[in-house]
């Protein structure tokens, strides 16, 4: 009952949160309602006792990814007015969008059913779910799960390969020379008699 | 919690698990090389795809039944070894074209050829998916690839525009085809193929959600394709990446969709073969339609090629939609031999683009008959088997699917086929009509290297030889289902 | 008296007692951080003022005893000033933000064995999320203020805490694959068997990596750059005034109380006595003892080397801020856990 109660409230939120993120005025707001989404779905998860998904996807997406992306949002001065400018052109089309997957939806999960019914197995007692999640992560799906690295690995070539630009005339420094300097580099001591006035 | 795991056999993924490591090598050796160096990446680039394709040739030496591994995984199957092999040596014959090319713009980056080595990784795995989730991955890797390959030129906003356009748009396609994934999942409750087409079998006939599902896995197979509708990303991809890029993105990884196309609809919703049937075949009629008769008004040959690309799809489902192992196979000719020919139309393209200039229009290629007579030949050859003409191998891959088709009583379908088939001959004999009977704009005579000289007379031999002697690579696609 | 409060609190709701117990639990660890937070900032004061010949604060109550009651009261009573064009909304926020996951990381922190608020699965893996929720509020304060100053510090605040945040779960990675655990009470008890037995040993190369990120990620001297007030005055919080700025000033001093916890816990087996096993020392109490004290000395010592690199070190220069998190952390970090990997194959020491 207590579950159901919360179930509802965070998907409440969940849902009011993403229509923010939509047509907030502004674009830092839009990004914190989408932060609160994510918070509100992790909260979900918790509910069906997958913390590891829910911690990790704090961690990972409210931690990193939308700092990120926030000092982005920052950064460029994001023109509202140009913005709005399409926005009600493409509503008509987007809601068509919306309510044709909410009736394909309705469809799908109200009719002919999906073979997966009863929710979440519960963890047996001493379970933990990131050991079980592990177990499986690295016997059966180890070949998708190393995919999945290579990609990451591609993500990076791919980043630096359309990013690093060796513009001629750049000053570096290499920290490891800097390091490395002695006095007698900088500084000649001279012995000279003083002169006097005279 | 099963714990009666037992490690996989690997020997069915050693190619794939060669290459990474190649890949790993080539990256960490390119780092501390010299520029002038670079062409030491290139040659274990190529070297690296070529030692590939011969593992996978020998894996599928006396290959019979399937091997699986990766708890189902994995599948080394005939149909896996011919596409991957095909794709390696496709890939390793595109490094190739390009090396010139690239060199000349200073695009001989070691990234490039990292990348190109990653999307052929990524086809490999596409091909031999067994699982929603591999295949996924497998097109991921692929299409990432692909999408920086093609933004590679960063001083040309035509190629961004163009990376931009196709990442947006296969993004999309991603998203459809995991939004099908699921449904399938939730109505049959398991990822694996083969589990899934089983499932499938146990359903209700017309059962709505699966319905659903394959209607978007249809939709995203049909744009990595580029069948009509889904075909808007396919020209300003061809025209705005560079031609080496251009060679890649048409060429290789059509083999990994067809590979798609096999697994999740032929394997994986056997089952509901008469309902994807249907929409296929409007999508091969109107890639048909839009393939030949767009493709008239282009004055960009690779804009062109593009079109020509959409038209050979609509055929290339034609045999799809047959729905049995005699239509798979000559769609399986089908794509073999446009990779071919595609391979070799580009490659006249970037033979054509010299220091500073691209050849891109028509007006590129008018009177090359008295530039270069053998490389105006060879495009001839090119053009004719695109057009179907015998005795090239592009009719007898155009025969044997409209064979397929009217095996199936689908007679209506394959007059509409020919049809088409012969409006478009118009602008391919139209591009052989500029090649030897007007005159060149640019009369200077074409520079190209000895190796891809005989590259492209091999890749042209091969188009001619195979359409004379079809039997052994007819008999091998059909052993493959 | 007793017999008739136990009938009273026996007559209460389940439900409601055990939200009851709870809070109480909450209060029992809130209220003496606050007044370890308090007092640090004293202790800092004295400390520096010694480390430069002078005698810090001296006036209020004895030896100054009572400053940070009378600052407290100072910043209660000051007016907030809310900077023109401002957006309100979140320039009140931010504080709180950036405040609160100070204070909710404790709550898997165990303070004796079995000692703790909340035994979650994945513990480490909690107090990461929350510490690195913290950059919000920072980052909203310097953006919401409408000031360049403030907004520069807030970027700098973006980019040195994600950077660093990569640095500092690596160096926790290798901690649990020691101890084969994600919860912190494990960690802990994985360590028994006195001083040798504890992770700096086989860590040692995270464990200086944790620690330096430790004094990154909570912006502190020698990575000041997010304030650094010679250059951009005080960075993030240079609008903020009164107890807007007080809840920043606990919310920095609670995440360093926090980190040199975390780095007690993990790397010097938190509550544990260094002197387990051996044979007379193990008699004597207290020192022989595990228990809470323990954790309190340990965390003490690195509180005071917080304050210990501000009087010593300069400050970094922010281009060297991130090489030194990407080029030289993160490197040495993944170098570590290739070995830590074949420490735990072999069983390595008294340690895996």
């Amino acid at each position: 009952m207590f579950q159901l109660v919360l179930f509802y409230a965070f998907s409440a939120v969940l849902i009011g949160a993403a229509l923010a993120v939509i047509t907030a005025r502004n674009p830092v707001h839009s990004v914190l309602f989408l932060v609160l989404a994510f918070f509100t779905s992790a909260a979900l998860w918790l509910l069906i006792e997958a913390e590891f998904l829910a911690i990790v996807l704090v961690l990972v997406y409210v931690g990193a990814v939308m700092v990120l992306f926030l000092f982005v949002v920052m950064m460029i001065d994001v023109d509202l007015a140009a913005l709005r400018e399409g926005f009600n052109r493409s509503l008509p089309l987007g809601m068509g969008v919306v309510l044709l997957i909410v009736l394909e939806l309705s469809v799908v999960l109200g009719g002919s059913g999906f073979s997966g019914k009863g929710g979440p197995v519960p963890l047996p007692e001493g379970g933990s779910n990131i050991r079980a999640l592990g177990e499986v992560m690295y016997t059966q799906y180890v070949y998708p799960f190393e995919i999945a690295s290579v990609i990451l690995l591609l993500a990076i070539v791919a980043a630096i390969a359309l990013t690093l630009r060796r513009r001629p005339g750049r000053l570096v420094q290499n920290p490891g020379l800097q390091a490395k300097v002695r006095p007698e580099d900088r500084l000649r001591i001279l012995k000279m008699p003083s002169e006097t006035r005279d | 919690m099963d714990m009666t795991f037992t490690s996989p056999s690997l020997w069915p993924a050693m190619p794939e698990i060669f290459l990474l490591a190649s890949v790993c090598a080539i990256l960490v050796i390119d780092l501390f090389l010299p520029p002038r160096w670079r062409h030491l990446t290139y040659g274990l680039s190529l070297m690296a795809l070529l030692v590939t394709a011969a593992m996978v040739l020998r894996l599928g030496q006396g290959l019979e039944e399937p091997q699986v591994t990766f708890s189902g995984m994995f599948v080394l199957d005939r149909l896996a070894v011919v596409l991957k092999s095909a794709a390696l040596l496709v890939t390793g014959a595109v490094l190739l074209y390009g090396r010139d090319y690239l060199r000349e713009r200073q695009l001989d980056q070691g990234e490039f050829y990292l990348l190109t080595l990653f999307s052929a990784l990524g086809m490999m795995v596409l091909i031999s998916a067994g699982h929603f989730i591999t295949l996924y991955l497998g097109l991921e890797l692929m299409s990432l690839s692909l999408y920086a390959l093609v933004a590679f030129n960063r001083e040309q906003s035509a190629s961004s525009e163009a990376a931009m356009k196709y990442f947006v748009l296969g993004a999309i396609a991603s998203g459809m085809l995991l939004y099908g994934m699921s449904i399938l999942y939730g109505v049959t409750g398991s990822l694996e193929i083969e589990t899934v087409a089983s499932r499938i079998m146990e359903q209700p006939v017309g059962s709505l959600p699966l319905l659903l599902g394959m209607t978007f896995v249809v939709a995203a197979v049909a744009f990595k394709l580029g069948a009509v509708p889904f075909h808007n990303w396919l020209p300003d991809v061809y025209q705005g990446a560079n031609t080496p890029v251009t060679l890649l993105v048409g060429s290789a990884p059509k083999l990994a969709a067809f590979a798609m196309v096999m697994r999740l609809l032929a394997q994986g919703m056997e089952g509901l073969a008469g309902d994807w049937r249907d929409l296929l075949m409007v999508m091969a009629v109107l890639s048909l339609a839009l393939g030949s008769v767009v493709a008239i008004a282009q004055t960009n040959v690779k804009r062109l090629l593009a079109y020509s690309t959409i038209g050979h799809i609509g055929f290339l489902l034609l045999g799809v939609l047959a729905a049995n192992p005699m239509g798979y196979a000559a769609a399986l000719f089908y794509v073999l031999i446009y990779v071919l020919m595609a391979l070799g139309a580009f490659g006249v393209l970037i033979l054509l683009s010299q220091r500073g200039m691209e050849a891109e229009t028509l007006d590129d290629l008018k009177g090359l008959n008295a530039r270069s007579p053998w490389l105006a030949a060879v495009m001839a050859l090119f053009m004719f088997s695109m057009a179907g003409v015998p005795p090239t191998a592009g009719f007898y891959a155009k025969l044997l699917v409209l064979d397929a088709v009217v095996d199936q009583g689908m007679g209506t379908l394959a007059i509409v086929a020919v049809l088409f088939a012969v409006i478009s001959a118009f602008y391919y004999l139209r591009v052989v009509w500029q090649l030897y009977f007007e005159a060149p704009i640019n009369g200077s005579a074409v520079v190209a290297s000895a190796d891809l000289r005989w590259l492209l007379i091999a890749n042209g031999g091969l188009v001619l030889l195979l359409g004379i002697l079809p039997d052994q690579l007819i008999r091998a696609c059909l052993s493959a289902f | 008296m007793l017999e008739q409060a136990i009938a009273i609190w026996s007559q209460i709701p389940e439900a409601l007692r055990t939200s009851v117990w709870i809070v109480l639990k909450i209060m029992a660890i809130i209220l003496p951080l606050l007044g370890v937070v308090a007092y640090l900032t004293y202790a800092e004061r004295k400390v520096i003022g010694y480390m430069q010949s002078r005698i810090g604060p001296s006036r209020v109550g004895y030896a100054g005893l009572l400053q940070p009651i009378a600052d407290a009261a100072k910043l209660a009573f000051k007016e907030i000033v809310i900077p023109a064009r401002a957006n309100k909304v979140l320039f009140v926020l931010a504080p709180v933000l950036s405040f609160l996951p100070a204070l909710v990381a404790w709550a898997v922190v165990p303070f004796a064995d079995g000692m703790l608020l909340a035994d979650v699965d994945a513990g480490l893996l909690f107090v990461l999320a929350l510490t690195s929720f913290g950059v919000y509020g920072i980052i909203l304060a310097g953006w919401a203020s409408n000031s360049k100053y403030a907004f520069l510090g807030a970027m700098r605040a973006a980019a040195q805490m994600v950077s660093y945040e990569l640095a500092m779960g690596f160096a926790l990675i290798g901690v649990l694959m020691a101890a084969n655990s994600l919860k912190l009470n494990d960690i802990v008890l994985a360590q028994q068997g006195g001083f040798w037995h504890w992770y700096f040993i086989p860590l040692f190369p995270l464990f200086m990596v944790y620690w330096i990120s430790g004094v990154a990620e909570t912006n502190r001297l020698p990575f000041d750059v997010v304030e650094g007030e010679s250059e951009i005055v005080a960075g993030f919080h240079v609008e903020y005034g009164g107890m807007g700025f007080a809840l920043f000033f606990l919310a920095e001093y609670a995440n360093m109380t926090l980190i040199s916890t975390l780095i007690a816990t993990l790397f010097l087996g938190g509550w544990l006595s260094p002197f387990e096993h051996v044979p007379v020392l193990e008699q004597i109490p207290l020192l022989g003892q595990n228990g809470f004290h323990w954790l309190a000395l340990k965390a003490a010592f690195f509180l005071f080397c917080f304050l210990w690199f501000r009087a010593t070190f300069p400050r970094y220069r922010y281009d060297q801020i991130m090489r030194l998190g990407w080029k030289v952390f993160i490197p040495v970090t993944i170098v570590w856990l290739a070995v830590v990997g074949v420490f735990v194959h072999t069983g390595f020491g008294p340690w895996f």
